[in-house]
């Protein structure tokens, strides 16, 4: 099916089948209940955060997990198609399908002159050259080019680039027709419009652009899956492999790793155009040095180099950091309300640390047991549980599943 | 007129010359070797004619047309191609896509932005890359991490992803350096078979002057970054400048 061999087609299946029922997956207990809060994560605002981000780390996985080549710099892109898109709501129309469009093609110029230059040198050089060159773009946007009484003031710095009544909008007019700002919207589809279904005591919500955004992320999933399976693909992982070999074979490695650097960057700028889709505002604080770090946080905790890795990173990360965040110490005391009252504080004072503000320090801790129990990321966490279950079923068949990783 | 000639080439890293004034002719389709001490320059005469270092002076001809200022790939896509003393191969990629690689290079030229067609589907190329290894007894390990072979194993797929881009000149750079001696056998007669067999030229450096005898049809005999002689295999042997060259090199080791 869609030329994708068994495995791939399956893969794809089941992806597309999460996509489309994860109002249902992330909505396991009921509305109202003391869990739904902590837990229910099918909200239309994360939900399109996991899409989306989805399609940044699927993007850096062809860079990063093919060719090797680690990327310390991919926010610029994210941050740089934020604010295409914006600058499209502004000036064209609130339709999404131009500033989607334009947020492509200048996150794609962008890493073709960076990549350009950055892939002169590779390893950490490399890594080290992108960083520069995001944290140039980060100041750029935040400082220089964003002065607002200048008159080139391309990103209005530390405000962020947003909506005004007095835009242009040559195609559809500065404001609705109540006089309010306009909504972004595809063909008259607004993206915050949500369908709710109420059953029994639970409440889905369908929203139109997480639904939207997923399509797309299905979109450049399946567009992954044919370059790791093309010629083109096997040349990245060569590249990973052997530059050495591969020049005295006639490659040229150059162009191969450029354009790898500009497909994923053309990936991270429509994440960027997407998220200003559903929420048009962009900052500067998307490109900053800590959000290219995430990058690479959840590409390592998916598994990086494999087809599915990017996404369920992206998915943890954002699932984790939302929960951990939720959580403050009267959650912490109801929970542990059955211990004794000295023992309860003590622990609740520990755990304040790695909850609501600290949530960094449990996701990094988190990270740490990853990479140190499973260095191929979740995923590989996943293909030891299936080889359990494998062996057992198969006990004395002789064990000849010697096919390579997913 | 050989289809390689090196004329006058000299090369010198800051106060050592490495090369001083080489001058070779390799005949089409033969066996040449390169031999001679540590130190007499055989690598960077090898990496000058594959386009990793270029020489001060002097130039270097392949089939009528200067290698001088290309980069590697142009010239692997001139008809070169090189064999590494420690086997370089994609070891982390099966045995079957590092026989296809150099296939689709062969075919595709040194880029193709092919990011849609799905490579196994492409009968020719997966056929010609089965053909090959089965021409190397490697055909039941193409499923394999190429990580995974044996020593002898990974030379054998190096030299056949080479010969999969049917080059008209083979170099080799000590194929059987670390060899047990039943590899290196194995090896030598692999190499009598491809030049048997085919229209290709091998040029040869070695330290194992067993391979060398059994394989070579000329030998040119460097030291100190000149050519000492060249000449067949059997008046190399008893030549006298050639044992002054390597018993030279042993006084001075001791």
């Amino acid at each position: 099916m869609l030329k994708l061999n068994k495995r791939d087609t399956l893969l794809f299946v089941i992806v597309t089948a999460m996509v489309l029922l994860a109002p249902f997956i992330l909505n396991p207990f009921p509305q109202g209940s003391s869990m739904a809060q902590m837990f229910n994560a099918g909200y239309p605002d994360l939900m399109q955060r996991f899409v989306i981000f989805g399609i940044l780390v699927i993007g850096f996985n062809i860079l990063f997990g093919l060719t090797g080549y680690l990327s310390f710099g991919h926010a610029a892109f994210l941050g740089i198609g934020s604010y295409a898109a914006v600058w499209m709501f502004k000036l064209l129309s609130m339709n999404i399908i131009p500033a989607l469009i334009l947020s492509m093609i200048v996150a794609g110029i962008f890493s073709l002159a960076i990549g350009y230059v950055s892939l002169r040198r590779s390893g950490i050089y490399f890594s080290i050259l992108t960083l520069a060159f995001a944290q140039m773009s980060y100041n750029l946007a935040y400082s220089v080019l964003g002065n607002p009484s200048s008159s080139y003031n391309l990103t209005n710095g530390e405000t962020g680039l947003q909506l005004l009544l007095d835009d242009p909008r040559v195609l559809d007019g500065a404001a609705a027709a109540n006089g309010s700002l306009p909504v972004t919207n595809l063909f008259g589809l607004a993206m915050r419009d949500s369908y709710n279904l109420e059953v029994g005591g639970w409440l889905f919500t369908f929203n139109v652009g997480y639904y939207l955004a997923g399509i797309i992320m299905l979109i450049s999933f399946y567009i992954s899956i044919r370059i790791f399976r093309s010629p083109f693909g096997m040349m990245l992982r060569a590249v990973k492999s052997n530059q050495q070999r591969m020049n005295y074979t006639g490659l040229n490695t150059k162009p191969y790793t450029l354009a790898a650097f500009v497909i994923s960057g053309m990936y991270a700028g429509l994440a960027g155009g997407l998220l200003s889709s559903m929420d048009p505002l962009a900052g500067a604080e998307r490109m900053h040095w800590t959000a290219s770090g995430e990058i690479v946080i959840m590409a390592i905790l998916g598994g990086v180099g494999t087809l599915i890795g990017p996404i369920v990173g992206a998915g943890f990360n954002e699932y984790f950091k939302n929960i951990l965040s939720k959580i403050n110490d009267g959650i912490l005391h109801q929970w542990l309300s059955f211990l004794p009252d000295g023992l309860e504080n003590f622990i609740v004072g520990i755990l304040h640390y790695f909850v609501g503000k600290g949530w960094h320090l449990t996701l990094g801790l988190l990270f740490m047991m990853v990479i140190i129990f499973l260095p191929g990321g979740l995923v590989e966490g996943g293909q030891r549980v299936a080889n359990m279950f494998k062996r057992k079923k198969t006990d004395d068949e002789s064990d000849s599943n010697n096919t390579p990783a997913e | 007129m050989g289809i390689l000639e090196v004329k006058n080439v000299g090369k010198r890293f800051g106060g050592l010359q490495a090369l001083g004034d080489v001058n070779l002719s390799v005949a089409e389709n033969s066996v040449h070797a390169i031999i001679g001490p540590n130190g007499a320059g055989k690598s960077t005469l090898l990496n000058c004619l594959v386009g990793k270092l270029i020489p001060d002076t002097g130039s270097v001809m392949f089939d009528g047309q200067s290698v001088l200022g290309r980069k590697p790939f142009e010239i692997n896509q001139m008809g070169i191609s090189r064999v590494f003393q420690t086997p370089e191969i994609f070891g982390e990629l099966s045995v079957l896509e590092n026989m296809l690689i150099p296939c689709f290079a062969k075919r595709d030229g040194s880029f193709n932005l092919s990011a849609f067609t799905n490579m196994l589907s492409d009968k020719e190329m997966v056929e010609r890359a089965q053909h090959m290894l089965e021409e190397m007894n490697m055909a039941g390990k193409h499923a394999m991490n190429a990580a995974a072979l044996s020593r002898g194993d990974k030379r054998r797929l190096e030299i056949g992803m080479c010969l999969s881009q049917e080059p008209r000149l083979l170099l080799l750079d000590e194929p059987t350096a670390g060899m047990a001696r039943a590899d290196t056998n194995n090896t030598i007669d692999l190499l009598k078979q491809i030049s048997d067999e085919r229209d290709i030229t091998i040029a040869i450096i070695e330290h194992d002057m067993h391979v060398v005898f059994s394989l070579a049809e000329r030998i040119t005999v460097l030291a100190q970054g000149t050519p000492l002689v060249e000449d067949t295999p059997d008046n190399i042997k008893g030549h006298p400048k050639v044992r002054e060259a390597y018993l030279g090199e042993t006084q001075d080791a001791a």
